[in-house]
């Protein structure tokens, strides 16, 4: 009598669109899987891809990015069961499903609710535009394993930004599902990228490299080790950004710049 | 000089190549013989027992029957909004967000349907219907879907509230649109509504109702009642209404305004123009004229906010209207649903008698009227694109809207005659400056009395971008955030 | 004895003969325009003489440095004869380097099929004006019909102005009655404004064709950059009388695409612009394209690449 065998999933890294192992080879066993160890050349191939996939993601229309990740909560629903298998539950899916709807609205919005035009006391014409940062690091959160990523993930991509993610060391299969949805709801390669491996090993080089614009260190903790990405970051002025609220527009806002441009009113 | 000489200056014989037609196909879409209300989500007959046949104006064949809605109709109608909006204005914001954005999405889905009927019962080519129309109405329920779980930052400090049944009657000239531009927002805010569609043009509102059915749109949410301008103001007069929104004539509007005198009940208006198309001699020209045309021979004329003044600096008049006399040689009138036609049929020979009417008067006033040679189809109500010179401010096509393809010239020296001769209008939907010179732009954007002015373009629209008039071309906004404010209270 | 200034740059002055103003072209609109002339649907014997007009326009083009007389002879076969099944025009020019202009014309002696040749140390155009008016006078002697030369766009990007004009004018006369196309390599020009400027330089200085790219530069030939520069001929026309013809080249592979210039050109310029000389493709693999497409309109079946001959 014969048992059918499951075809048992390879959870590799996320970068440029592609699923490669990592450079170095090595893998760890986390959550029952062999997941790829990523390196700092890894860390290396994911900023060019970031930076790359960033000059895409920010070229499209807002309109068409909250198209994308609309479409990005379509394919996440129609995997939830995926979804739910890496994280607490068919709950937190939907939960995460419907973050992802709420940030997609966002994206043809930003412009409205935190530019201004501004009324400047002479004959010009000044105006305030909001424009992503350029690439963006993520340092996932453990919990929630999915809709904690999500939250800190999907403001950063409506402002039209690219993230490099250094996903949970215990929960990073999570991540990769997400990068699979992802990988099918036409987010341009490279806006989106995931790390799995060692997070002692991978965040500091992140959080020290010269082309990262931004990191999020929400997921790093309260203790020493967020501090110590901190210091890292300040080698190129990065913006260090932690989550405030739940869920808001000014969670977006954190990984935005404001350009302010004025021009002369005349014959 | 030499080299010069030796520079051709015999022209070819012209060469004869001619388009074939290119026709999209109609089987993507079947009308039925008769459609009933769109009342309480079901097909319903109406209780006037009245019908009217809705004709396609480029063959003038009949297309489908759809009901003439009575004051009984109309009723109901309210009733099944009144009904359904105490549920509607209840449910979870975010989850009203997700029947809007399954709306825009199956628009998307069925576009090309959408888009085929839209153009044979309207008769604009489908090469708009499926290029501007369907997509804007999709993004319109895009964008407004992503409003609907967000309006406390919309209104900071304030709380916003659905004001209840929304009576909303649109025009003929851009069907769907104008029904995504009223209905989008009016759902995102928590209302219900009753839409009325024009009379010549309700074939997609009624596909719509389908729509609302793919979507799983609550019933009584969306509620379509059909007919002529008495289904209009029954609906206008019906009590049971909290909101009235109106896209259409300005003569119109100011009765519906007269009719709600009193009674409370916010009302915002989309009316006519007579917009000034503004051309600057240092412009760059040939796209200036690509704009002109754009804007005035874009959906027959048919628009709101036409360009249908042009006002070119005296110092490049001649070699302007000569370049766009050219230019409108080129345009291709004909069969809507030809691939490779620009101008479509007149909507109406109602509206067709209108257009000829003004026409006469142009060259009885002294204007001086050019129509390129053109070969127009048999049936059908159809109008060449026209252009007068010598116009001016006085003459009728001068001040009247004609919402045809007719254009009128009129020439000024400064920037400010420019900006004088515009606002000389009882109107004041919109305008266009032509200029490579950014702070002249922003100069006449200041001081133009339009509630849209274009800098180097024509005739752009957005979901994200508020549009509506001054004085007489009403009031309000549809698109952005000001879009919202129409269909909401504040406590 | 007094002396009077002239009045600047951009005063028109009365009468005739004289170029069109520079001016400017407005970028967003110009590319709107010719996107929307890109959505023309071809069909059934229109899009038949398309394609039949697209191949009679084609220059037939190898501008390799691997190219070898046995290259040249197979290219000029497959220009004479493009396709050996059918009835099929003959393009209307091969376009090779002046080294190579002796085989193609004993290849096509008395076919019609002319021979092109680029000249002015193409494609850089980075050379002394001696070097380049000797690289002309060679493909003259060797028998080119015509002469594609590249403007110096070093000068036109440092303002030299003057300097691509005098060019235009002393390669014109180096060319003998071989006319003349002038290449802008509109990829590297940067604006639209440039291009129309650039246009306007070249006709001035006599030439016979303007031409997009020498195909070696991304972006080659788009359809709003041919749009651009069939505005200019048309002002030159209202202005000054002259005809002046034109060649985008490069990046044009498909029939489609072909027929998307015709398209622009046929609604600029009108029928009389609609032959060989006055438009050319510069092109190498659009030919096997057209030919595939044309055999599908004949016979309502979707052909394979394999039924054409690679020469």
């Amino acid at each position: 009598m014969s048992v059918r065998l499951p075809v048992k999933k390879t959870y590799k890294l996320f970068i440029g669109g592609a699923f490669p192992r990592s450079e170095s080879g090595r893998t760890l066993e986390l959550e029952g899987h062999n997941v790829a160890r990523a390196s700092r050349k890894d860390v290396r191939d994911a900023v060019v891809a970031a930076r790359k996939g960033f000059a895409d993601w920010s070229g499209a229309t807002a309109y068409n990015r909250g198209q994308v990740l609309y479409r990005l909560a379509e394919t996440m629903e129609t995997r939830a069961s995926a979804l739910a298998a890496v994280c607490s539950g068919r709950r937190e899916v939907a939960r995460a499903v419907d973050r992802v709807v709420w940030y997609a609205g966002w994206a043809d919005k930003l412009a409205q609710v935190l530019g201004s035009s501004n009324p400047v006391a002479g004959p010009y014409f000044n105006f305030t535009s909001p424009e992503p940062t350029g690439v963006v690091a993520v340092i996932a959160p453990d919990e929630p394993a999915l809709d904690g990523l999500v939250a800190r993930v999907v403001p950063a991509m409506v402002g039209g930004n690219a993230v490099v993610v250094v996903a949970s060391e215990k929960h990073p299969l999570a991540a990769i599902e997400l990068a699979e949805s992802i990988a099918t709801s036409d987010v341009p390669a490279g806006a989106f990228n995931v790390l799995t491996g060692l997070r002692a090993e991978l965040a500091p080089v992140l959080a020290a490299h010269m082309d990262v614009n931004a990191i999020d260190v929400t997921g790093a903790g309260v203790d020493g080790d967020a501090a110590a990405l901190e210091a890292l970051a300040a080698e190129n002025v990065k913006r260090v950004v932690r989550a405030r609220e739940e869920q808001s527009p000014y969670e977006i806002e954190s990984f935005l710049e404001m350009k302010t441009v004025w021009h002369p009113i005349g014959r | 000089m030499g080299a010069v000489e030796k520079q051709r200056t015999q022209l070819p014989a012209r060469d004869g190549w001619e388009y074939a037609p290119a026709p999209e196909s109609r089987e993507i879409v079947s009308f039925k013989d008769r459609y009933g209300l769109f009342i309480g989500g079901k097909e319903v007959t109406p209780r006037s027992r009245s019908w009217f046949t809705s004709v396609s104006p480029s063959t003038e064949e009949p297309l489908a029957e759809v009901a003439q809605a009575g004051a009984k109709d109309v009723a109901l109608a309210v009733d099944a909004a009144r009904g359904a909006f105490a549920d509607w204005s209840s449910w979870k914001p975010s989850e009203r967000a997700k029947v809007l954005f399954r709306i825009a999405r199956v628009l998307q889905e069925r576009s090309r349907e959408l888009a085929v009927a839209e153009s044979l019962d309207g008769g604009k080519p489908i090469k708009e219907s499926r290029d501007v129309d369907l997509p804007l109405a999709a993004a319109h329920f895009f964008y407004y879907a992503g409003w609907a779980d967000k309006l406390e930052y919309a209104f900071p400090n304030r709380r916003p509230r659905p004001l209840g049944v929304a009576a909303q009657i649109v025009p003929w000239n851009f069907p769907l649109l104008m029904l995504a531009w009223k209905i989008a927002p009016a759902l995102a805010c928590g209302n219900t509504v009753v839409l009325k569609p024009a009379e010549t043009t309700p074939l997609t509102a009624m596909l719509f109702a389908d729509v609302c059915r793919q979507a799983e749109v609550p019933p009584g949410v969306v509620n379509i009642v059909t007919g002529d301008g008495s289904t209009g103001a029954h609906l206008v007069r019906n009590h049971g209404i909290d909101k009235v929104a109106f896209t259409g004539s300005t003569e119109v509007g100011k009765a519906i305004q007269r009719e709600l005198a009193g009674r409370g009940i916010p009302l915002t208006l989309e009316l006519g123009g007579k917009a000034a198309n503004i051309v600057f001699e240092d412009s760059a020209l040939d796209q200036a004229v690509e704009g002109i045309v754009n804007g005035i021979y874009f959906n027959q004329g048919h628009v709101c906010c036409a360009g249908s003044r042009l006002l070119v600096q005296e110092s490049i008049h001649d070699q302007l209207v000569r370049k766009l006399k050219r230019r409108m040689a080129t345009l291709r009138v004909g069969d809507p649903l030809d691939k490779n036609t620009d101008v479509g049929a007149i909507n109406s020979k109602a509206q067709l008698e209108r257009i000829e009417e003004l026409v006469a008067s142009g060259t009885e006033e002294g204007a001086e009227i050019y129509q390129p040679p053109c070969r127009l189809p048999e049936k059908g109500w159809w109008f060449v694109p026209t252009v007068f010179t010598n116009v001016a401010q006085s003459h009728r096509i001068a001040r009247e809207e004609i919402f045809g393809p007719v254009l009128s010239v009129l020439t000024f020296r400064t920037p400010d005659e420019a900006v004088e001769k515009a606002n000389n209008t009882m109107y004041g939907l919109s305008a266009g400056v032509w200029t490579e010179k950014g702070s002249r732009i922003l100069w006449m954007a200041d001081r133009l009395r339009a509630g849209v002015v274009w800098g180097n373009t024509f005739n752009r629209f957005d979901p994200s971008s508020p549009f509506g008039g001054y004085k007489e071309s009403g009031f309000g906004r549809e698109g952005g955030r000001h879009g919202l404010e129409a269909y909401l209270r504040f406590e | 004895m007094s002396q009077t200034l002239a009045l600047p740059r951009s005063v028109e002055l009365p009468g005739g003969g004289r170029l069109p103003r520079i001016g400017s072209v407005d970028a967003v609109a110009l590319e709107a325009r010719a996107a929307e002339l890109a959505k023309r649907s071809i069909k059934r014997e229109s899009k038949i003489y398309a394609l039949e007009l697209a191949i009679r326009m084609i220059d037939l083009t190898t501008l390799e440095g691997a190219d070898t007389p046995g290259k040249i002879r197979a290219l000029c076969a497959k220009a004479m004869h493009p396709d050996p099944e059918e009835p099929v025009p003959s393009v209307a020019a091969v376009c090779v380097y002046p080294s190579l202009v002796g085989v193609a014309r004993r290849a096509l002696d008395g076919s019609g099929v002319k021979v092109a040749s680029v000249a002015t140390a193409f494609p850089s155009g980075q050379a002394s004006i001696d070097v380049k008016l000797a690289d002309v006078r060679a493909a003259v002697e060797a028998g080119a019909d015509e002469i594609d030369m590249v403007i110096d766009r070093g000068a036109f990007l440092s303002g030299r102005i003057g300097q691509v004009y005098e060019e235009v004018v002393a390669v014109k006369d180096a060319c003998g009655d071989a006319h003349l196309k002038v290449i802008l390599e509109t990829g590297e020009l940067g604006t639209y404004d440039a291009v129309r400027k650039a246009s306007l330089v070249a006709i001035a200085g006599g030439a016979d064709f303007i031409k997009t790219s020498t195909g070696k530069v991304t972006p080659a030939a788009t359809l709003p950059v041919t749009l651009c520069m069939l505005e200019v001929i048309r002002d030159v026309y209202d202005e000054t009388g002259l005809v002046i013809g034109m060649k985008p080249a490069g990046g044009i592979r498909t029939a489609k695409q072909a027929i998307q210039y015709l398209c622009v050109l046929h609604e600029t310029l009108g029928g009389e612009w609609m032959t060989p000389d006055l438009f050319r493709f510069g092109a190498s693999s659009l030919l096997n394209d057209v030919l595939l497409q044309l055999r599908k309109q004949r016979t309502g079946i979707y052909r394979s690449p394999d039924e054409f001959t690679l020469d």
